[in-house]
């Protein structure tokens, strides 16, 4: 049924389709309309045989998550940010434990300096933490990568991030297909869990493990996400077949096909990309980008397959590995068949900068030129950098970055 | 592919407006999104929300910078906040206030645009007398929907049924529909002016 709805909304609504028996919640923007939404739900009766658990933080929210999965019961919870951070000891565990939870990321920065906005640094924190992570390109995507989650994480007893982008998505009211109850049940099995607390049958889920076995153990959680990429695309398919729409899989190509430039990129960003490489396009330019939706596990040959014929890469990041570069970049280097120096990162949107075609089509043009550096930074203010360098050339005690540049900068608020 | 951008403060649902103008266009049967801009909102603060119409599939996440239409639910933004920037030569332009362009401040720019796609509406006022609060969300989009004739006045009361419901929406929807005459009114004249 087509509705327009916000994307926080359509999100809750899939979950509530996907039967979770258990939901921890802990607010934090830009996720919390989802878990409201959901507990709105479980409150009406909409959303029946559900446990919805307030808990007082996201460590608890997690650890929460554990416990439930480890009884069986499908559980659910939501986060992003600080939060996820603060979560992060109980993310680890979920995975080692090897208890399929779902969980939304709404995309959000990192502090310090605080910022509520959205980029992808929360989700890339937790990229080696042994979740599959898949990113959605829009409202339709997060709805219909929440009802595969919840499959591909049970089929593999891992759990699964869902990651959308904060605010951009989650906030953005849009037209989505919301599939019926019946669609859901028939694609979406009861939970069988391989390892379960129960009294009858008692297991310990948690045992310590000492230098025998515990590289066993890891090699095993790797082996299953290895595992995980042979399925994705033929679940992939599956769901199209049943709800009629291309969602989720490895990833996605537009007008690859004669690119000899392409650019890499995830989550919402992939919609402005696609209106400037048309735009680009109608010049006769042979430009085209590619989507990652799985991002955890890394498609290493499905990206490689795809950039084969590409001459430049140019990969679009909402993160930054500090002192390094980009993070996505890193990865699609190792894909990537020709020269490392052919691959470009350009960060773009840290903490809710905008993103627009015109300062896209301003890279891609540099890309062309030859002149785009391996790792620049889309429409950074230069002119406010090289005044706190200054500061603190001039003076030891230059005083709080963060502070500083926004005296030099003025009111803000003023500006659209 | 139209795009809006709402100009208001905390408190005086532009965010809802844009939702509800989104989904006025959905029940026409065509794509929109509405997002805000966003931020630490707070009671009293500059706020702005976006909504973009078209026929085909919204990919596009950027801001609207470049607006088709303006509405601005609060004229004290007028000299605060550059709400014209980046209008269209034939933008349309919808501001809540009883007093007239040049009254406050904006003749001059005025004259620089199209003359009947330029209104104002008393909407505060008419929300006041119709939903008995201050909330002008509403009644511009009625007003709105005259100036432009990009969405029915039936779409719009539709949208805020689904959103609201209950005595809130009928009010709302009353406050619609005089703003959408009010404007229509305020056209003719404009109208039979240019003819004198």
């Amino acid at each position: 049924m087509l509705k327009q709805i916000e994307g926080s909304q359509a999100v809750a609504q899939a979950v509530a389709l996907c039967r979770p028996e258990v939901i921890c919640a802990y607010p934090i923007s830009p996720q919390t309309h989802i878990v409201e939404g959901l507990g709105e739900m479980v409150k009406s009766g909409a959303l029946a045989r559900c446990e919805f658990i307030n808990v007082e933080s996201e460590f608890a929210a997690m650890s929460v998550a554990i416990g439930a999965a480890a009884a069986g019961a499908r559980a659910y919870t939501a986060t992003a940010s600080q939060g996820l951070l603060y979560m992060a000891e109980a993310v680890f565990n979920a995975s080692g434990l090897g208890l399929p939870i779902v969980m939304t990321v709404a995309n959000r920065a990192i502090g310090a300096p605080i910022n509520i906005w959205n980029d992808h640094t929360d989700a890339m924190s937790q990229r080696d933490c042994g979740w599959i992570q898949l990113f959605a390109e829009n409202n339709q995507e997060a709805l219909d990568l929440h009802i595969q989650a919840f499959r591909l994480g049970e089929e593999l007893s891992l759990p699964v991030m869902v990651c959308m982008d904060g605010f951009i998505l989650t906030h953005a009211y849009e037209r989505v297909d919301l599939p019926t109850q019946e669609q859901v049940d028939a694609w979406l099995p009861p939970f069988e869990p391989r390892q379960v607390l129960d009294p009858a049958e008692p297991v310990s889920i948690g045992a310590m493990v000492g230098p025998e076995a515990f590289m066993e153990v890891r090699y095993l959680a790797h082996a299953k996400q290895m595992r995980a990429l042979e399925l994705i695309p033929g679940w992939a398919d599956e769901f199209r077949r049943a709800f009629g729409r291309d969602s989720g899989g490895l990833l996605h190509s537009y007008r690859t096909e004669d690119a000899d430039t392409i650019v890499v990129a995830l989550g919402s960003v992939l919609g402005t990309i696609k209106d400037t490489i048309d735009e680009m396009r109608r010049d006769g330019v042979k430009i085209g980008v590619l989507g990652i939706t799985c991002f955890r596990p890394w498609p290493l040959a499905a990206v490689r397959a795809a950039l084969a014929h590409a001459t430049r890469v140019v990969v679009i990041e909402k993160s930054l590995a500090v002192g390094l570069g980009g993070i996505v970049t890193s990865n699609v280097r190792t894909s990537y068949g020709g020269s490392a120096d052919a691959v470009h990162a350009v960060i773009a949107g840290l903490g809710g900068r905008s993103i627009t075609r015109a300062s896209l089509a301003r890279v891609f043009a540099a890309a062309l030129a030859g002149t785009l550096e391996p790792l620049s930074f889309l429409d950074l203010d230069g002119a406010l950098v090289e005044r706190a360098l200054a500061r603190e050339r001039e003076q030891r005690r230059s005083g709080p970055i963060a502070e500083g540049m926004l005296r030099d900068l003025g009111v803000v608020a003023a500006r659209i | 592919m139209f795009q809006v951008r709402i100009h208001g403060r905390g408190g005086q649902g532009v965010v809802t407006a844009a939702e509800m103008l989104s989904i006025a266009a959905f029940l026409e049967g065509r794509h929109a999104q509405a997002f805000p801009s966003f931020g630490s909102e707070r009671t009293g603060a500059p706020v702005v929300a976006f909504c973009r119409i078209d026929d085909k599939e919204i990919r596009l996440r950027e801001p609207v910078r470049e607006p088709d239409a303006l509405i601005i639910q609060d004229p004290t933004l007028l000299h605060q906040v550059d709400v014209f920037g980046g209008l269209a030569r034939d933008g349309y332009v919808l501001i809540n206030t009883s007093r007239t362009f040049e009254a406050i401040g904006v003749g001059e720019l005025a004259r620089t645009l199209r003359a009947e796609r330029l209104c104002t509406v008393p909407a505060t006022e008419l929300a006041l007398q119709h939903v008995g609060r201050p909330v002008p969300n509403v009644a511009l989009l009625g007003g709105f929907a005259a100036v432009s004739g990009r969405i029915s006045l039936d779409s719009v009361a539709a949208a805020v049924r689904e959103k609201f419901g209950g005595d809130v929406a009928e009010g709302n929807v009353a406050a619609a529909r005089a703003a959408y005459e009010y404007v229509r009114n305020e056209m003719r004249e404009a109208s039979h002016a240019q003819a004198d």
